[in-house]
């Protein structure tokens, strides 16, 4: 394997995808415990939490998208087709979630309804975001340069597992997220859920990696055959550390650990797709290379990549740390 | 219920629903961040607490409108893959790019400072809030550039080669980005998101000042916007005028469309101010025009030679009727708001701005036709390039994605749903906060709520000893 250009380019766009990931992940999972409490005063402290930051979250899935479009072209056009329900199903989640943080601070009356479009936008949005990774992972059909299965190739009993563990990884960082950015009873309640998340995303992590190697030969191949087998076992192991650590951080109430821990979860997890998927961009039909825009294409961003993503990250890390520490919810009371 | 219909007329459709629905919000987010830096500039400079309240005022209606703007605009992103996969695979090379420099220079930079630009005034100084306000100002107009770049090249593509898959690839970057119709259409669409705002903050001030409910703020920014409407309403005539010449050298069939010239006129093209084309007899039935005057405006010669759509290929029209009344609604708009500048100019002079009712009326009803002049002139734009997604290289029947009708149809149909419970809401709320005047003491976006995040108040300004959030 030469590391080159377009090598390159999938693990910038596989960062975004995992930036994506865990940083709105935990938006979605906050929205996702919304049902879960129900005093008004608790809701209003959770969106709080994560209202000055959803949106530059949110923006890595624009990256992600947008990313692939210009890097892997043929990746996009035959991807984004053969999950075209999810996709649509998740940008209708999106924008009923996106809207809910402006106009629930509009309306006493229709404020109970803006809770449900929170919660229900970021369920739709979290469980088509899981579907869509097991569509993929499944494999899709290719014709040509286009998509070439049905309409519902999309459903099957592993994209709805995946479905179901993206929602349950999802609340587990929402969990996390408000153990470190609340105080009092609704923190006592986020270690609470994260203790059963914890479990639940555990319990869902090992089904989706026992099915997984039975969707397709190659799979198979690369978990269980030399040499991959050499950078597949350490992920199980360090899953199970991982797992360890996180359980006692909750068991110790440590507020900031438990949603880095998850972090790490979930870095793991992504390895391990990594390496299933590895070097397909297209399961079972497309590899990165033959997928890859023109080098004239892929070098043009790479220079904007080089200098604008240490700047994003940089105000990024800015605007978090504006918003830093507990939210608090007696300052208001005046 | 979607039988008869191809699968590529559903496309075009959702594509067309969802961008009108789109191109409101950027309109007025790119309009309003750049005044609420000026609000916010003045009110540095001055001290005076006018300009803070009105600052806070357009805030708030700025976070419901950027909101709405960044969830529609999502939609668009993914679009192109769902809908519209051929195109991806041939253009992505080149457009794919172009969008990637949009989300790194723009979009982050404006979700980046957006939570400090709402939530953080008393969290932040002055001056690193100030920063934030102008970065968020400089990603609205940086996101132009690359979007209006990207539609540029597709109309007028350069700077490219074709590879053996059949894909557009990139020779030249400068001749990409800065094609031969970008200059004049940023400058045609960044004037109008600014004339837009304009319309809309003089109506809301209207309206106010009609309900004799109008204070210092009220005033403030009638002046404010009919001073931007006096200076730029004419200026975008003249930019217009200029983006036209420009479609007539490299899209001449567009122009034909919007001029209803099916005929070729070798002595001098009428204007044709009113008329009904029909695309199937290529006339235009009941035309009111005036003889030779499209010559001068196209040509700068009343006897100069016009070519008409009978010397293009009738596969290759696009639909005159829409493209004809598209054109003419943005235009006799154009004409209004011009007129709207000069009166109010007219009644400066005599001091009777803020006092003739009859012009406030005007003003009032001229509000919202910003946004409409913004849509009819993307229709025309955008309707007038067809048959083609890249102009005369690649046609829109090829660019569709292998899709089913139902598939197309049912995703159109849900779309159209959740737009119209969203518009409908989003709109309710932005009128209810435009409807109450400016006032002193305005608050921020959710300063009046009875809790919020720690930054969200200014805590140091109420316990001057505290140190900022983290032990709050």
């Amino acid at each position: 394997m030469s590391f080159d250009l377009t090598t390159l380019w999938a693990f910038i766009i596989a960062f975004a995808v995992f930036a994506y990931v865990v940083l709105d992940g935990f938006d979605l999972g906050v929205a996702l415990l919304f049902p879960l409490f129900k005093k008004r005063h608790d809701r209003d402290v959770m969106m709080n939490s994560v209202a000055p930051v959803w949106d530059g979250n949110e923006t890595w899935l624009v990256l992600g998208g947008g990313g692939l479009l210009a890097a892997f072209p043929l990746a996009y056009a035959i991807l984004i087709p053969a999950i075209f329900t999810p996709v649509i199903g998740m940008l209708l989640g999106l924008v009923f979630r996106g809207v809910a943080f402006e106009f629930r601070w509009h309306t006493e009356r229709g404020k109970f309804l803006w809770d449900i479009a929170f919660f229900g936008g970021s369920f739709v949005a979290a469980l088509c975001q899981g579907i869509a990774l097991g569509a993929i992972l499944q494999g899709v059909k290719v014709s040509g340069r286009a998509y070439g299965g049905g309409w519902w190739d999309w459903l099957t009993p592993f994209s709805l597992l995946t479905g179901v563990a993206v929602v349950v990884g999802y609340a587990l960082l929402g969990a996390c997220w408000l153990v470190m950015k609340t105080e009092g009873d609704l923190r006592a309640r986020a270690y609470r859920l994260a203790h059963f998340a914890v479990i639940a995303t555990l319990l869902f992590i090992v089904a989706v990696s026992l099915a997984t190697p039975f969707l397709e030969e190659a799979y198979w191949q690369r978990w269980f055959a030399w040499p991959g087998i050499l950078i597949a076992a350490p992920v199980p192991v360090a899953v199970a550390i991982v797992a360890f650590f996180l359980f006692r951080a909750i068991e110790r109430k440590k507020d900031y650990q438990p949603f880095f821990l998850t972090l790490v979860l979930f870095f793991l997890c992504f390895v391990g797709l990594g390496v299933s998927m590895w070097p397909n961009i297209v399961p079972g039909a497309v590899t990165i290379w033959q997928a890859a825009a023109p080098a004239s294409s892929q070098k043009f961003m790479l220079f904007g990549v080089a200098i604008l993503i240490p700047m994003i990250l940089a105000y990024t890390v800015y605007a978090y740390w504006v918003f830093r520490g507990k939210v608090d919810p007696e300052v208001g009371y005046h | 219920m979607f039988e008869g219909i191809d699968a590529v007329t559903l496309a075009r459709a959702q594509f067309a629903f969802t961008m009108s629905f789109h191109i409101i919000f950027p309109a007025l987010s790119i309009g309003l961040a750049s005044y609420l830096a000026v609000l916010e500039g003045l009110w540095l400079w001055t001290g005076r607490d006018a300009y803070l309240n009105l600052f806070r005022y357009w805030l708030k209606i700025f976070a419901v409108a950027f909101g709405m703007g960044v969830v529609s605009g999502i939609v668009m992103s993914y679009q192109f893959g769902t809908n519209w996969s051929a195109f991806s695979d041939k253009t992505g090379p080149i457009l794919g790019p172009l969008m990637a420099y949009e989300v790194l220079s723009a979009f982050f930079l404006e979700a980046g400072f957006l939570g400090v630009m709402l939530f953080g005034m008393g969290r932040v100084g002055k001056g690193l809030h100030y920063m934030a306000t102008l970065l968020v100002a400089l990603g609205t107009l940086l996101s132009a550039f690359w979007i209006l770049s990207a539609n540029s090249w597709m109309q007028t593509p350069q700077g490219f080669g074709t590879n053996e898959a059949g894909q557009f690839v990139p020779l030249d970057w400068w001749a990409i980005i800065f094609n031969p119709s970008f200059p004049y259409r940023l400058v045609h669409m960044v004037i109008a998101a600014y004339l837009t705002t304009a319309l809309v903050v003089g109506g809301v001030a209207a309206w106010h000042l009609l309900r004799r409910k109008a204070g210092p703020g009220s005033r403030i920014m009638f002046s404010m916007a009919m001073w931007m409407a006096t200076i730029v309403a004419p200026i975008q005539i003249f930019a217009g005028d200029q983006h036209g010449l420009n479609t007539l050298e490299h899209q001449p069939a567009k122009v034909m469309a919007m001029e209803g010239h099916f005929q070729s006129h070798p002595d001098g093209a009428p204007l044709l101010l009113f008329g009904l084309p029909d695309q199937k007899d290529a006339t235009v039935k009941y035309a009111v025009e005036i003889p030779k005057l499209s010559s001068l405006i196209l040509k700068h010669s009343l006897d100069a030679p016009l070519a008409g759509l009978d010397t293009i290929e009738r596969a290759d029209w696009p639909n005159v009727a829409i493209v004809f009344w598209s054109f003419r609604i943005m235009v006799g708009l154009g004409l209004l708001m011009a007129l709207l500048g000069l009166t109010s100019l007219f009644l400066r002079w005599r001091g009777r701005l803020n006092e003739a009712r009859w012009f406030h009326y005007y003003a009032l009803v001229m509000g919202p036709a910003g946004f409409v002049a913004v849509i009819a002139g993307w229709v025309t734009t955008e309707v007038g390039r067809q048959p083609y997604t890249v102009y005369g290289l690649l046609r829109t029947a090829d660019s569709a994605s292998p899709l089913a009708a139902p598939a197309v149809g049912s995703a159109l149909v849900a779309f159209v749903i959740v737009y119209f419970i969203i518009f409908a809401a989003g709109a309710f709320y932005i009128l209810r906060l435009m409807n109450n005047p400016p006032h002193p003491g305005e608050e921020g976006p959710r300063e009046g709520e009875p809790v919020r995040a720690a930054g969200v108040t200014p805590a140091t300004a109420m316990h001057p000893g505290r140190t900022l959030a983290g032990e709050g």
